[in-house]
């Protein structure tokens, strides 16, 4: 049997006395499309920060594919095979867009710490990096500094920078905030695309988006976990809809 | 030497706008011409100590800006690794004359850069943990904590003398002496563009490539699978070693070592060349380098106060071109390529003539100001630019606040013209662009 893509357990954040994640266990299989929802300050966010050693847990186990990474720093929990896209547009800048997805390439295909060959001769890397913007619509930008893109198109990067290093697990911190109905589209059609093959769990606050793209579905309130399951249920789950949905519809 | 290298960003064009070997080469296979042919132009024992020190300087400053520009590393202690590498060549220089270690003169440099590779290693492994001004303020208290041990562990540092050594008493290849300076010249000269290959090379690896994302937004870069610390060791231990090939070639130069080669001073100064030159861009530091040892040794010979108008030229690039000389070079290159750039040149040259007068008005305010006050035991009757003029006299102030309001006045006036000139070029540059 194989492991799950993704195991917390009895996971646990605190600053100081504020207790910000309260014992959340999850456990998300190989392959599925997990959302993960609730109101603001509930600790999606910081959820995230603790899977991908942002910040370190306070007690309990986080496991990728099997293996225990807590503790670990953020580029060995990435080796491990999880890769994340920021809330906050999280990329580089000045350099181009092509340059933003080689960076995100290079260490899974091996190249590392290498200074004794010529980027430009690696053609598995422009091969592979082509691919992410041939998937992420964004070809005919390669040479943009990816500081003076659009909004969607930041976005659409942050995506082909999170999925270019070929991570099996993939976290995604609200891939639609701030876009207009149709950016949001081409988002949510750019995500069913990139998870085909890989587990994701993803952080959204557009129930349309959730319940469209969603496999499962997890509600946290408070730090605390109050419902995991599919769609259909999650929607008909009293106290799911008392916390969140209930709130969000009045 | 400076137009031997190429402009060339960091964040050049990716792999599919390569263009041939010839291009890929070329500019290195010009700059070897350049080397080998200006001591023929240039063949006075004066302009052969010149280049030899810009060869120097320039290995030094590129190497300084591997950190800075490369990999957003604020240092004020990189003459560390200069002069502990100069350090290391002189000893092992001595060693071999006294047929202990059997190394030809040609190799001591990669004797200075090993030298400076381990010291990088060491000091590195301390300052390289963070970023930012943590990393600048661990920089700046290695650098006093090496130039103090200078004086007092003088066994290795040599005291106040500091160590000579006889470069032409070493093992011979080809029978040169390395005696005449035009030897030392084209030694230093080869090193000098070997040295530059490689750390141009360096920036187009995955390495050189991920000390750009590491600059930029080292968090993100930790989320893509690289340790930022790692990175930043990394390039530090590598700028090290050429610093160190510099302070090699530079024992080989002069034939003594000491404290000063380790101080603040040289670390200040490789800044400011790498800065005047330009961070942004490979060729920046060169221009810089070039430029601020030829400041050095020849506006000295001009005046006493030469240090003032080199802080003056800092100032005004940090203040009107913070992207160095080579910014301002590189603004051109649209227009050079559209071949539109010589429309400029009228324009340039109309508003360089007002603003060399008020520069010479500023000038002559300084350098009276300076007869009058610290050479005040000394006659006001004075030269300027082989003007006889007396600084006491209400006619030499006259004169020179007129050149100074005269040129501005003119300047403001030429500027219109300018900004024309190059509204008109680039909208030229544009046209071709899209006819093309």
């Amino acid at each position: 049997m194989t492991a799950p893509a993704l195991e917390l357990t009895d996971v646990w954040k605190r600053f100081g006395r504020m207790e910000i994640i309260r014992g959340v266990s999850l456990t998300v299989p190989v392959g599925e499309r997990h959302a993960l929802i609730g109101p603001n300050g509930a600790g999606k966010s910081t959820l995230f920060n603790l899977i991908s050693g942002r910040l370190t847990v306070s007690a309990g186990t986080i496991r990728i594919n099997g293996e225990d990474v807590a503790g670990l720093a953020p580029y060995e929990i990435n080796r491990r095979g999880l890769s994340r896209s920021f809330q906050v547009t999280n990329i580089f800048p000045r350099l181009s867009v092509w340059e933003n997805v080689r960076c995100s390439v290079l260490w899974s295909m091996g190249y590392k710490y290498s200074f004794w060959r010529s980027v430009d001769d690696l053609a598995d890397v422009r091969e592979r990096i082509e691919r992410i913007l041939d998937e992420t619509n964004l070809l005919d930008r390669r040479h943009v500094p990816a500081g003076v893109l659009a909004y969607a198109d930041q976005r659409a990067l942050e995506i082909g920078i999170t999925i270019a290093g070929g991570a099996g697990v993939i976290l995604l911190d609200e891939p639609t905030a701030g876009m207009s109905h149709a950016e949001a589209e081409n988002a949510v059609a750019l995500i069913r695309r990139i998870s085909a093959g890989r587990t994701l769990v993803i952080i959204e606050h557009d129930m349309s988006v959730v319940f469209d793209l969603a496999d499962r579905i997890s509600v946290l309130v408070y730090g605390e976990l109050i419902a995991t399951d599919v769609p259909a249920r999650i929607k008909a789950d009293p106290a799911v809809q008392a916390a969140y949905l209930g709130t969000a519809a009045a | 030497m400076s137009n031997a290298a190429k402009p060339a960003t960091w964040t050049a064009a990716p792999a599919a706008a390569m263009p041939g070997a010839l291009r890929r080469y070329g500019v290195w296979l010009v700059a070897a011409a350049v080397f080998v042919v200006l001591p023929h132009i240039f063949s006075s024992g004066t302009a052969l100590t010149v280049m030899s020190l810009m060869g120097i300087a320039i290995i030094f400053a590129l190497s300084y800006n591997m950190l800075l520009g490369q990999t957003g590393m604020l240092s004020f202690g990189h003459a560390v690794y200069y002069g502990l590498g100069a350090f290391c060549a002189v000893h092992v220089m001595n060693l071999a004359i006294r047929h202990i270690v059997p190394v030809p003169l040609v190799l001591i440099p990669l004797v200075g850069g090993a030298g400076g590779l381990l010291f990088g290693v060491v000091f590195g492994s301390v300052s390289t943990k963070r970023g930012g001004i943590a990393f600048a303020m661990i920089s700046l208290g290695l650098a006093e904590l090496v130039a103090s041990s200078a004086l007092i562990l003088r066994g290795f540092f040599g005291g106040e003398e500091g160590v000579t050594t006889n470069r032409t008493k070493l093992l011979r290849l080809f029978d040169w002496s390395f005696g005449p300076q035009v030897q030392v010249y084209y030694l230093i000269a080869a090193w000098c563009l070997v040295c530059m290959i490689a750390m141009y090379a360096l920036t187009r690896t995955p390495f050189g490539r991920m000390c750009n994302a590491v600059r930029d937004n080292p968090e993100r870069a930790q989320f893509v699978g690289y340790n930022p610390q790692m990175v930043r060791f990394i390039a530090f231990c590598l700028s090290g070693f050429f610093a160190g090939i510099a302070g090699g070639l530079a024992a080989i130069n002069f034939e003594i070592v000491n404290s000063s080669y380790v101080g603040l001073g040289p670390s200040g100064t490789v800044l400011i060349a790498a800065y005047l030159g330009g961070v942004g861009y490979f060729v920046g530091p060169v221009i810089g380098a070039v430029l601020v040892t030829y400041l050095q040794l020849m506006l000295s010979d001009a005046t006493e106060i030469w240090q003032l108008y080199f802080g003056l030229l800092f100032i005004a690039v940090v203040a009107f071109a913070p992207g160095g000389i080579a910014s301002l070079v590189m603004m051109h290159a649209p227009l050079w390529r559209a071949r539109v750039v010589h429309r400029l040149v009228p324009a340039y040259l109309l508003a360089l003539a007002p603003a060399l007068v008020m520069l010479a008005g500023i000038s002559l305010v300084i350098e009276m100001t300076f007869r009058l006050t610290v050479k005040a035991s000394e006659p006001s009757a004075m030269t300027f630019f082989h003007v006889p003029l007396d600084a006491a006299s209400v006619a030499s102030w006259l004169a020179a606040l007129l050149l100074i309001a005269g040129g501005f006045w003119l300047f403001r006036r030429s500027w219109p013209v300018v900004d024309r000139a190059w509204t008109e070029a680039r909208a030229a540059a544009k046209r071709q662009g899209s006819a093309s």
